[in-house]
């Protein structure tokens, strides 16, 4: 029932024995630290494990496993023909990487040094960690529509996570805001506690995969608000509603809803590497060309953090796995 | 190892909101990926803090009274009460530093 903690639990030994060699790992230089445990991550933990690199995976305090541990049934990931939850399939990814020797902590990577050879770690206790090689596999966070209001109902009805919240609107009429596969995700999960499910999309089409869309736009609770924009979340203690504004002929409307699920898309997490490394006009870190290569030697990217436009599990993974033969090809010259 | 005691509707009174020491209660569910993930970071709390503040968990599942009461919507979702009274709120898994911070007041 409690994988994950379990999983935290066996690591504990692991954190508690590092600290007490404090001094030896201060001065011990790695090959290589993976930042991130998504798909990506994880990925270029099991290869650079499997190439004997002994790998530093540093996966996040509570980031864990990633967007997939919000998700429930994933049905496109290769290799399981009836689907797998995403917590269960990211449950997964981890014992493959640790059964190859991959360290695991769970700690949230606060600080990098990436210039000269030998790359800096620091970690949220002040710890600090060195390796010839970095691999940044920190993926992407959910955007916000950016309302006043949104920040201040959180919690109040504004969710970012029906797996966890959509408990909590048995029988009441909710919104969902976006038109891609997890807005979609996120209603069809929804229509099972929701009197009422309402898409709200700001284009006239979704973006959804087709079995995906024509599953949302079959069900008989959920229902489409095409080309319109939210300007407001309405409510004092709680949601009460949506000012919405439909951006072909500029009507303005309330939706009487108890819910708002906000699913409009990802950036990419590149707060620790901003003013570091060269990023993509989308925001996303600039690789050179099918490489994982970054603009600073050594250090290497992988998953939803260079990749603005796929942002698939399967993507992701695969781009750990280049990430990590690049770091081994890196390696070999650098030890040559 | 963990302090945190499971605390329910109706006891939520007497180990809650007439506890004499700080409160910390969190609110899950088993279905609540990131809940998963902040039991342990909570668990820590409640070792490390022995001294300053209680820590509990309601079970929203069992006891759906009480996170209708404070208007709960979103899980993780961790409220510091002192006195009876809300005195902070944490919404959504959070580093352990992120707590240290926000409850500053009861945990420093």
């Amino acid at each position: 029932m409690w994988p994950a903690i379990q999983a935290g639990a066996s690591t504990k030994e692991e954190v508690h024995r590092s600290v007490s060699n404090a001094e030896n790992t201060a001065s011990e230089v790695r090959d290589v630290i993976i930042v991130g445990s998504g798909p990506a991550g994880y990925t270029a933990a099991v290869y650079t494990a499997r190439a004997n690199l002994k790998p530093l995976l540093l996966a996040g305090s509570v980031t864990a496993g990633g967007e997939l541990m919000n998700t429930t049934d994933v049905e496109n990931y290769p290799g399981f023909p009836d689907g797998i939850m995403g917590p269960d399939l990211m449950e997964n990814f981890e014992k493959q990487a640790a059964r190859f020797g991959t360290e695991i902590q769970f700690e949230d990577v606060t600080e990098l040094e990436l210039d000269g050879d030998i790359k800096t770690v620091t970690i949220g206790s002040g710890e600090t960690f060195r390796a010839r090689s970095i691999i940044l596999s920190t993926g992407s966070a959910y955007r916000e529509l950016g309302l006043p209001n949104e920040k201040r109902l959180s919690g109040h009805g504004v969710s970012w996570c029906a797996t966890c919240d959509g408990f909590f609107f048995k029988g009441q009429d909710i919104a969902v805001i976006g038109g891609g596969d997890s807005a979609m995700e996120e209603a069809l999960f929804l229509t099972k506690f929701a009197n009422s499910v309402t898409v709200v999309h700001r284009r006239d089409a979704l973006r959804a995969s087709k079995i995906m869309a024509d599953r949302a736009l079959a069900h008989e609770k959920i229902s489409f608000v095409w080309n319109t924009g939210v300007e407001d979340v309405l409510g004092q203690d709680k949601v009460t509603g949506l000012k919405l504004k439909n951006l072909v002929d500029g009507t303005e409307t309330e939706l009487a809803v108890t819910g708002v699920f906000v699913a409009i898309g990802n950036d990419p997490r590149t707060d620790l590497v901003k003013g570091k490394l060269d990023l993509t006009p989308e925001g996303t870190i600039a690789v050179e060309g099918r490489t994982s290569q970054t603009s600073i030697k050594g250090v290497f990217a992988a998953g939803d953090v260079i990749d603005p436009t796929y942002r698939q599990a399967i993507t992701a993974s695969g781009s750990g796995c280049v990430a990590a033969l690049d770091v081994e090809h890196y390696l070999a010259d650098f030890h040559a | 190892m963990s302090n945190a005691k499971e605390v329910t509707d109706a006891s939520f009174g007497t180990d809650v909101l007439a506890s004499s020491k700080p409160v910390i209660v969190d609110f899950w569910a088993e279905w609540c990926g990131p809940c998963r993930k902040l039991g342990p970071i909570l668990d820590e709390i409640s070792v490390e803090y022995s001294e300053k503040v209680d820590v509990v968990k309601v079970n929203v599942d069992d006891n759906p009274a009480i996170a209708a009461q404070y208007g709960i919507t979103s899980i993780p979702a961790v409220y510091l009460f002192q006195d009876g009274e809300v005195k902070g709120t944490v919404i959504g898994a959070r580093p352990k530093q992120f707590f240290e911070k926000e409850f500053a007041d009861v945990l420093s």
